[in-house]
């Protein structure tokens, strides 16, 4: 059983048997099975040229994905879209019809000897082709719209960051100093955060109504929105931040004197304030998310107004390009404001 | 902490015995108004389930100034608990602690403390950072930042003035935690093991600052530590507190001659008072583990070839 050398030293009876050696030969070890690759472990930074292939491909593979549905015939393309009619009375051209109903007319008039209908394989009128949607970009942000009660995407996009704007700046008045007085005492914290905790759980569009009740049907009610969307979640994040800073920062400091609200503006908000911001960073994401409910509120306005026009009028390559410009106005801030944290913080590595 | 006595030339001798001059330095130093005076301290941690955990018992201690005190003990013997309350950040149970004649409640300016982490603030430069007290206590930027260049002379660091903390060696670090605390002019320097995250040789260097530092200031340190030798070497007195409760198990007088250097350690005085530290502090821990591992070494099973000796 034992395939160990038995020596001088003899082992006490006592203890249990060792597992079994493989091969008495290699009494070393025992035989290994070839090491296995393990494809989770601590994380580190890639390399950046990596970094940014990864990056590339991580847009380029949805974006393929789409290309290919839009692009191979085979690939989807559920319907037809009519480009002759030849003599079916119901279709024109640019009409997208089930391609089984259009194999039956053209089944139908091969049977009566009349002029069969002509068509290609379509997706439906929702998912148009990258291009389109390319083509739709450049012309809803450069020229104004074709329809003359539409409005501009740009100057929807404007109006819809302002109320981001004015949104996410009044719910930071009042959010920021809060929660970072919550965090920063007990106290104040137990006697807000359950309700506001609470409240969280509310969904802000909720408050629509009440809202255009109390503030009319323009700006007010949707910059309302954002801030209920937004406020409450700013108490608790900031707060949760603020608790972890160092203790001992706060002791050292206290042993020098700081008191109340000195000792948190001298030490605790510049000890979280690269976090602080990046929470921010974070929070402004979430506006965003409030913008389009907020926008549907009273009268439509932004760019929300846009898109569901666009919708309406069957526009979907203007309604993904309004959504993509989002998309693009969302990373760029997010990215800008990164780069303004790496200036601000310069002691903060590997942080903002 | 070599078990093993080293064999040494000169006669061993009792670590109570003083020579001359060192008896005349501690009759100067107890002539010296009282810095520090404990009488009675205790604390009492409460725990979740209820229960209720004695740290500290029954301290009485009277510092002079400009000692050099060091406490000792084992892990658990409430060392950190003792200058947390010293320096006000936490609160005692039944006793009493004043600094200079005025009782203690709370953290205040007259007592400086150095944490074992550095504790700096990472937003601000070395110079601020040693300003910091003084804007805090009224002065003006201008003058504490003028005065903080001033401390950064002495600890020969006017050079990373407008450096930020995570540029500094920890060594440094220290330093300039050591300065901060000096800014305020307090009477007390309270150190919370501020060496032990450094290596030996950072370590040996902090040790020759500290009592350069301490030479040329009006200041009285208490300095915790579970270094003995460092404890030695740096002490007038060595106060051992014994763990579960914290209690004072001695006051020693340490008898190795001031000015200290390295090759002190060697001395007679030196090994007695290392050796009596070890005895005081040593037993409890090898009650607690040491015999078991001891025996549970014979063991170990013999999982490598015969005639493949290492030793």
């Amino acid at each position: 059983m034992r395939a160990l050398p038995s020596s001088a030293d003899a082992v006490p009876a006592a203890l249990a048997p060792l597992p079994p050696v493989a091969g008495a030969a290699a009494p070393v070890g025992r035989a290994r099975r070839s090491p296995k690759r393990s494809w989770v472990g601590v994380a580190r930074p890639l390399p950046p040229r990596r970094r940014l292939a990864l990056t590339l491909l991580s847009f380029l593979l949805p974006l393929g994905l789409w290309a290919a549905v839009s692009y191979l015939p085979f690939l989807w393309h559920p319907l037809v879209e009519v480009t002759n009619p030849g003599e079916v009375a119901w279709m024109e051209p640019g009409m997208r019809v089930p391609k089984a109903a259009f194999a039956e007319e053209v089944a139908a008039s091969a049977n009566a000897g009349t002029e069969a209908p002509a068509g290609r394989p379509a997706n439906p009128v929702y998912l148009p082709a990258p291009h389109e949607v390319a083509v739709a970009l450049w012309t809803t942000l450069t020229a104004p719209p074709p329809q003359r009660d539409a409005i501009w995407l740009p100057s929807s996009l404007w109006h819809s960051i302002q109320i981001i704007f004015w949104g996410f700046t009044i719910s930071s008045i009042f959010g920021v100093p809060l929660g970072v007085l919550c965090g920063a005492q007990p106290t104040i914290a137990r006697l807000t955060e359950p309700v506001i905790e609470f409240v969280r759980y509310l969904p802000a569009p909720a408050f629509g109504a009440l809202m255009v009740a109390i503030l009319g049907i323009y700006d007010g009610p949707k910059i309302a929105i954002i801030v209920i969307g937004t406020f409450f979640q700013q108490v608790l994040v900031i707060a949760n931040t603020t608790r972890r800073v160092d203790p001992l920062l706060i002791e050292a400091a206290l042993t020098m004197g700081s008191r109340n609200l000195r000792l948190i503006r001298r030490v605790v908000v510049p000890a979280v304030l690269p976090q602080l911001y990046r929470d921010q960073r974070i929070l402004l994401g979430w506006a965003w998310t409030y913008l389009i409910v907020a926008e549907l509120i009273g009268t439509s306005s932004g760019i929300t107004f846009f898109i569901t026009q666009q919708a309406r009028y069957q526009h979907f390559d203007n309604v993904y390009a309004a959504i993509l410009v989002i998309g693009f106005i969302g990373v760029a801030t997010d990215i800008a404001l990164a780069l303004l944290g790496r200036r601000l913080f310069p002691y903060a590595r590997a942080e903002a | 902490m070599s078990a093993a006595p080293i064999p040494i030339t000169t006669e061993p001798c009792d670590y109570r015995t003083q020579c001359e001059p060192v008896r005349a330095r501690f009759e100067k130093l107890k002539a010296r108004e009282v810095a520090l005076r404990v009488d009675g301290l205790g604390k009492v941690f409460r725990n979740a389930d209820g229960g209720e955990t004695v740290a500290l018992r029954g301290i009485d201690l009277v510092t002079h100034r400009r000692e050099f005190l060091c406490v000792v003990g084992p892990s658990g013997c409430g060392k950190s608990t003792f200058v947390r309350i010293l320096a006000g950040l936490e609160t005692k149970s039944s006793g009493t602690v004043s600094v200079g004649g005025v009782p203690v409640s709370g953290p205040g300016a007259d007592r400086g403390m150095v944490f074992q982490g550095y504790t700096l603030f990472p937003w601000l430069t070395v110079k601020r950072n040693v300003a910091f007290g003084l804007e805090e206590n009224g002065e003006s930027r201008h003058v504490a930042e003028r005065e903080s260049l001033q401390w950064l002379a002495l600890i020969g660091l006017e050079r990373f003035a407008d450096a930020y903390p995570h540029q500094l060696s920890g060594g440094m670090k220290q330093r300039v935690a050591i300065a901060r605390a000096l800014a305020m002019r307090p009477r007390i320097l309270l150190m919370d093991e501020p060496f032990s995250a450094l290596d030996a040789q950072s370590r040996a260097r902090m040790q020759a600052y500290l009592i350069e530092i301490w030479r040329k200031i009006d200041i009285t340190i208490v300095f915790i530590t579970h270094d003995l030798d460092e404890a030695v070497t740096l002490a007038d007195r060595i106060l051992v507190l014994k763990a579960h409760p914290g209690e004072v198990e001695e006051l020693i007088e340490v008898p190795v001659p001031r000015p200290r250097h390295p090759g002190q350690t060697l001395t007679p005085e030196f090994r007695a008072v290392r050796t009596r530290l070890d005895a005081l502090i040593h037993p409890a821990e090898a009650e607690a583990d040491g015999p078991a591992d001891l025996g549970s070494l014979d063991m170990v099973t013999r999982m490598a070839s015969v005639g493949d000796e290492v030793e």
